[in-house]
C-alpha cells in the first residue's frame, strides 16, 4: 500500500487519503506560444518506467496540494515536498540519486 | 500444419496422442524481415495474421520479450462488446466483434467465443440518458443494442439486486451478441496461424533499441542481436511510451495498473456479462464456474502489474451490493495488467514521426474485445499506409482537437 507524508500538515497517510494529480512541474506557456507547446502541456505526459515526480492532493485531510518523488516500478516513495517550487529540491534529488544512480526526468537529473 | 478436427482427435487417439505437432515453431531470428511487430499479445499477433491473410506479407517476425499473450491478453476479463457512442469506435469494435463470431473457424482453433450477451447497468438518471443515447447511436451505426427495463434485467440476471442500497437499477444497455472468449486461446490461435504462414514468432526476445537512419526506421536492437526491417509495428500496450522513447518521440500516454480477480468456481448462476459502471464492478462467469471480476485502475502511474489494494475493496463492495449472493464467495486470485491510457480514452493506430514505424496502442482498459478489428485495421495501415478503420485514430488528433471521447460515453469500465 502506498503511504505518503503530507508536507503541508505532516500527516502520514495511506493511499485512500490522497488523490493523484498527475505529472508535477508542468510548464505553462503564455500568449504567443506554439500549438506544439500547448499540445505537450495538455497531452504529452511523462510516463517513465522508474523515477517519477507527481502532484498529489491530501484530499481526505488538509486538502492541500504537494509533490511526491516516486518510483513507478518499485513503488518506493523517495520523499514528498512543497508544491511551491519549479523543480525538485536538492535533498530529494540526492535521495533519488542514492537509490537510482544516473536517473533523469525531463531536464532534471 | 495439421488441421484440428474431430477426425484428427480420432486419428491421434489411435496413436496414443503421440502424433500432435507443436502449435507454433520457435525459430531463431533472421537478419532481416519485411515487417517486424514488437509484442506478441493479441493485437500484435492479429496484426501479423491479417498482414499475411489480407495483404500477402508473410516475411514477418513477431518479437515478444516475455511469453506469448503473457501481458494484458492473458490478464483481462475477456469481455467482448461494441456498444460505443462514437462512430470511429463503433466501427472498429463492431468489426472486431463480427470477426470474433467466426474466429474459431478462421483460425482452426477454438477461441471459445460465447455470445452470451453484455449488459451495462444504468443506475443513475444520467446513465439512463447516456445509454439511451448510445442505443440510438448504435442503431444508426448498425450495431444491435437496446435499452431494456429493470424487469428484463431481472429476467436475464436472476441473482441481481435491483434496489441497491445506494443505486437502484433503472435499466440497462443490452447487447445480445456481445459476450466473452477464451483470452489465451485468441493469442494461441493467432500465433499458430501466423506460424503456419511461415512467420517467426520469437519469444524471450526483448527489444532494447530502435535503429533509425535519416528519420526512417532501419531495424531494432534486441537481446538476441540486431534485426533489420522495412517496416516496424509497435504493439506493446503499457510499454508503448518506453518504446517510443527508444525511437526518440513522445506519446500522449500514461501507464497505470488495472486489476482483476476471480472467485472460487461455483455452479452456473449468471449466463450474461454484467457491467455496473456507477458502483464500478463488472462480472461474468467463466466456463470453469469462477466469477471473473474486473476492478479499477490505479490513481497514479505505475508498472507493477499488481495494483492498489483498496481497489479490490471498492470492487468487491460494488459487487456485493449488486449481487448479494457473492458476499459468501472466496476470491482465489488477483492480478494486474499495465494499461496504456490516452487523453481521450481511445486508442491510437497511427503513423509516427519515424518513417515506416507504426504504433498501435492506447487501448487502455478495453483492448481485448478489439483484437481482431485492431489487427485487421492496423495490418492495412502497415501494408498500405492507410486504413478506413484506423484513420480517425491518429496521434495528431490531440493536436487537432479531434478527440474520440469515449470516457463520457462508456464510463469508467471501457
Amino acid at each position: 500500500m502506498l503511504i505518503l507524508e503530507c508536507p503541508c500538515c505532516g500527516v502520514v497517510g495511506e493511499e485512500t487519503e490522497f488523490a493523484g494529480g498527475g505529472e508535477a512541474h508542468l510548464k505553462r506557456f503564455g500568449p504567443g506560444s506554439s500549438e506544439e507547446n500547448f499540445h505537450d502541456y495538455l497531452f504529452a505526459k511523462e510516463n517513465p518506467k522508474g523515477v517519477h515526480f507527481e502532484r498529489w492532493r491530501h484530499a481526505n485531510g488538509c486538502g492541500k496540494w504537494f509533490h511526491a518523488a516516486r518510483n513507478t516500478v518499485t513503488l518506493e516513495v523517495y520523499g514528498t515536498y512543497s508544491a511551491q517550487t519549479y523543480e525538485p529540491p536538492q535533498e530529494i534529488k540526492d535521495k533519488v540519486s542514492a537509490k537510482v544512480p544516473g536517473w533523469s526526468w525531463r531536464e532534471f537529473a | 500444419m495439421k488441421r484440428y478436427s474431430a477426425f484428427a482427435v480420432a486419428r491421434e487417439a489411435l496413436g496414443n496422442h503421440m502424433g500432435w505437432e507443436r502449435a507454433w515453431a520457435s525459430p531463431e531470428p533472421k537478419k532481416k524481415y519485411d515487417v517486424i511487430i514488437i509484442g506478441a499479445g493479441g493485437h500484435g499477433l492479429a496484426t501479423a495474421y491479417y498482414l499475411g491473410k489480407n495483404h500477402g506479407i508473410t516475411n514477418v517476425a513477431i518479437l515478444e520479450k516475455g511469453w506469448l499473450g503473457g501481458g494484458n491478453t492473458g490478464r483481462n476479463t475477456t469481455i467482448i462488446r461494441s456498444n460505443y457512442l462514437q462512430d470511429p469506435s463503433a466501427a472498429i469494435y463492431e468489426k472486431a466483434r463480427s470477426l470474433y463470431e467466426t474466429l474459431s473457424q478462421d483460425l482452426n482453433y477454438n477461441v471459445m467465443f460465447s455470445p452470451r450477451g453484455v449488459m451495462m447497468l444504468a443506475q443513475t438518471q444520467h446513465e439512463v440518458r447516456g445509454y439511451e443515447r448510445t442505443a440510438h447511436a448504435n442503431a444508426l451505426q448498425g450495431v444491435k443494442t437496446e435499452f431494456i427495463t429493470p424487469a428484463r434485467v431481472k429476467e436475464l440476471v436472476p441473482i441481481i439486486n435491483l434496489d441497491g442500497p445506494r443505486y437502484p437499477v433503472l435499466g440497462a444497455l443490452w447487447q445480445a451478441r456481445g459476450g466473452t472468449a477464451r483470452h489465451d486461446a485468441v493469442a494461441w490461435g493467432y500465433a499458430r496461424a501466423c506460424s503456419a504462414m511461415g512467420m517467426d514468432v520469437i519469444q524471450k526476445c526483448e527489444v532494447t533499441g530502435v535503429r533509425t537512419v535519416d528519420g526512417k526506421v532501419q531495424g531494432v536492437t534486441t537481446n538476441r542481436g540486431d534485426i533489420d526491417c522495412e517496416k516496424l509495428g509497435v504493439v506493446v500496450a503499457g510499454h508503448s511510451g518506453h518504446v517510443a522513447d527508444m525511437a526518440g518521440f513522445r506519446l500522449p500516454i500514461e501507464s497505470v495498473t488495472l486489476q482483476a480477480l476471480v472467485s472460487e468456481p461455483i455452479k452456473p448462476c449468471m449466463d450474461v456479462v454484467v457491467m455496473a459502471n456507477t458502483v464500478h464492478g463488472y462480472m461474468s462467469q467463466s466456463d470453469k464456474g469462477e466469477m471473473v471480476i474486473g476492478g479499477g485502475t490505479d490513481g497514479s502511474n505505475n508498472y507493477t502489474q499488481r495494483g492498489s489494494f483498496h481497489h479490490i475493496e471498492e470492487t468487491v463492495r460494488a459487487l456485493v451490493e449488486t449481487f448479494p449472493m457473492v458476499s459468501r464467495l472466496k476470491m482465489l486470485r488477483q492480478w494486474g495488467g499495465i494499461v496504456d491510457i490516452t487523453g481521450d480514452r481511445s486508442p491510437m493506430l497511427s503513423k509516427t514521426p519515424v518513417e515506416n514505424m507504426f504504433i498501435n496502442c492506447g487501448w487502455g482498459t478495453g483492448g481485448f474485445k478489439a483484437i481482431p478489428g485492431s489487427g485487421w485495421g492496423f495490418a492495412e495501415l502497415v501494408a498500405k499506409g492507410y486504413s478506413p478503420l484506423t484513420e480517425e485514430f491518429g496521434i495528431d488528433r490531440f493536436k487537432e482537437g479531434r478527440f474520440i471521447d469515449e470516457s463520457g460515453a462508456a464510463g469508467v469500465a471501457h
